[in-house]
């Protein structure tokens, strides 16, 4: 059954986390340290890539968390797959 | 001086993306790519292909369910519509879209899931025999490679205008991406992605609705802003009801029946229900509850995405100088269908410009991974397996789907061309749709409740009904109808599903039914009850797993919402 542990291996919600985790960073450094007067102006005074960057590190944290607290189980019931399968 | 103009609006659509919003944009890339190499693992089976092994759980599913219709219909058709026709536009969700889902997950789910079928045709060859089901197979296959074109299309204008890179060239390569993941996780890749790409659609359209809506004064600014662009229009912009603008119907009633009727419960049904692009979502589902849970948990960002996608729509009215200048009828060289484009361009700095590209483009690419994963599950298995090539070993059918899969990306190519020559994108969806699935909804539902109609009937009825919306749609592009607006597909869709029972009716009258014993899974009344329940132990225990529960909160909350906006 090589193709449940592959499965295990590969939780959507952990690349979720990440990819998150990544974009929520780069956001929150542009955010601080490069946003320019035009780019407020645009926004009108709001910084778009400060708030969107620290929603998107929450929302990574969030997966992270799910994944932490029910962690993917190989399911007991293998059988009724099977069975779908045969008819 | 004409061409001058168009040079110059040309010009200005283009998102000033700088080397950030690149390397945002390819680690997005990265990761499906990545995901499609990764689910190709568990790709054993021609059901893992197709159906990704029914393993997948039912958040999972829910969101694809609703991501797989999150291409370019909705990101662009939709706040296209929200810069024309204002909140009116909102009935396509809370008197289309939701209902539908509910009455999919409590009703329709059971029979689907319950009698094992692995594609909506296959239910017509399993209930009609083979004249309906090669009728459906055929004209769903057609439709998506179809639909696929114009996600497509609208993917190579966004490559287009971000990189300037010409329009056959981004459809080409846009093609590929797609044809890559597809083809190698089946179905698992195209649903893990969906899911993603949900997530980076809805960090796109919250910063331009609050941002927008920041801009313009509150709400009570844009209120004041669409009154003072059009003090004609306005109330009928601003109010849900009765939604003239939206139908093109003059008489009050008679456009309230239309969206109802029409748009709400013909064309919405027949789409949520019987469209096989999002009832394979659910169908990939691990058990009967999870199934039946894939809509209903759908519906409830299905029911807030109308606000961040619409209200955006309605800003870039007022607030992106083109579009409010196109809306008082100048040619600037901008429609509606730019609305988000230009909205992102004025509002996103770089960083958070990046990343809404990168939900544009993947919103459109899963847009077309969703036909182009329906489209060759439908033909490798009602099509070819079950009139060409009978009783081959599994993996053949595996491979078929995945030589199939890369001809649906080729075909798509070239119907992506005939998308080019539509102003309103929505329009020629609605249309398509109008064709194919309101007679097939008509087709289920008095199918899967009356064991009386007969095979014959379910085929006829569909080829009437779909010949009655053609003939609708002919008869007012030829201005012998007059209907502006949305409102000729609400009623070719109307006529379609009346056509299609009354045909069905007579057909079943005067021919022979299939014996009872048939149809035991497939029609309500034949049906033992306990086959139509499912599991509630386990992982399918607890109230708030109740699909009777879940359906009831989205409704409360449409309502409210259909009030709130009234």
């Amino acid at each position: 059954m090589a193709e449940k542990r592959a499965a295990g291996l590969f939780d959507l919600r952990g690349v979720l986390a990440l990819l998150f985790a990544v974009y929520g960073f780069v956001l929150t450094v542009l955010g601080v340290a490069f946003t320019t007067q035009a780019d407020l102006d645009k926004a009108a005074g709001v910084n778009v890539n400060l708030w969107m960057g620290l929603g998107m590190l929450a929302v990574a944290l969030l997966f992270a968390l799910w994944v932490r607290l029910r962690p993917l189980t190989v399911p007991e019931g293998e059988q009724p797959e099977q069975s779908e399968r045969d008819a | 001086m004409v061409v001058g103009v168009h040079l110059l609006a040309d010009a200005d659509l283009r998102l000033d993306a700088a080397p950030i919003d690149y390397v945002l944009l390819g680690v997005y890339f990265v990761v499906v790519l990545g995901i499609g190499a990764l689910a190709r693992r568990s790709v054993s089976s021609s059901l893992d292909f197709f159906l990704s092994g029914r393993s997948l759980p039912a958040w999972v599913t829910g969101l694809a369910f609703i991501s797989a219709n999150l291409g370019a219909v909705e990101i662009f058709g939709m706040t296209a519509n929200g810069a024309q026709y204002g909140i009116p536009t909102m009935h396509y969700y809370w008197i289309g879209a939701i209902p539908a889902m509910v009455f999919l997950g409590l009703v329709m789910m059971p029979f689907y899931y319950g009698s094992k079928v692995r594609s909506v045709p296959e239910f017509l060859l399993r209930r009609f025999g083979k004249f309906a089901h090669l009728v459906n197979g055929l004209s769903f296959a057609a439709a998506q490679v179809l639909i696929a074109g114009v996600n497509l299309f609208a993917l190579a204008t966004v490559v287009n205008l971000l990189l300037g890179w010409p329009l056959w060239l981004s459809v080409v390569v846009a093609a590929v991406i797609v044809l890559a993941y597809t083809s190698l996780g089946g179905l698992k890749a195209a649903v893990y992605n969906e899911v993603m790409q949900f997530f980076v659609i809805v960090a796109m359209m919250l910063p331009l609705t609050f941002v927008g809506l920041h801009k313009v004064g509150g709400w009570d600014g844009l209120v004041a802003k669409i009154t003072a662009a059009s003090p004609g229009t306005a109330s009928e912009q601003l109010n849900s009801w009765p939604g003239m603008n939206l139908t093109g119907i003059g008489n009050a009633t008679l456009s309230v029946l239309g969206i109802v009727f029409g748009l709400g419960f013909v064309l919405s049904f027949g789409y949520w229900t019987t469209n096989f692009a999002e009832v394979q979502r659910a169908m990939s589902a691990k058990s009967m509850s999870a199934a039946r849970r894939t809509p209903l948990i759908g519906a409830y960002p299905k029911t807030f995405i109308a606000l961040i996608i619409i209200i955006p729509g309605m800003i870039a009215a007022v607030l992106v100088p083109e579009l409010a200048a196109f809306k008082q009828g100048q040619d600037t060289g901008v429609t509606y269908n730019n609305a988000i484009l230009l909205l992102i361009r004025d509002l996103l700095p770089n960083g958070m410009l990046g990343i809404a590209i990168t939900g544009l483009l993947a919103a459109f690419m899963a847009g077309m991974a969703a036909n182009v994963s329906s489209f060759n599950t439908v033909f490798t298995y009602d099509l070819w397996q079950a009139y060409v090539r009978k009783d081959k070993p599994d993996e053949y059918y595996l491979k078929v789907g995945r030589v199939v899969t890369a001809l649906g990306c080729l075909v798509a190519i070239g119907t992506a061309f005939i998308a080019s020559n539509f102003t309103n994108i929505m329009d020629y969806l609605q249309t398509l749709f109008g064709f194919f699935n309101a007679p097939l909804f008509a087709t289920f539902l008095l199918g899967m409740f009356w064991k009386r109609m007969t095979p014959l009937a379910g085929g006829l009825g569909l080829i009437a009904g779909t010949a009655s919306a053609i003939t609708v749609d002919v008869l007012n592009r030829n201005d012998v109808l007059h209907l502006a607006g949305q409102g000729a597909s609400f009623v070719a869709a109307s006529a379609a599903f009346v056509v299609d029972i009354a045909v069905s009716v007579l057909v079943s009258l005067v021919t022979r039914p299939k014996p009872d014993s048939e149809l035991v899974g497939l029609v309500w009344s034949l049906t033992p009850r306990d086959q139509l329940r499912h599991d509630d132990t386990g992982e399918n225990a607890g109230w708030y797993r109740k699909p009777g529960v879940l359906a009831a909160g989205v409704l409360v909350v449409t309502l409210a919402l259909n009030i709130v906006f009234w």
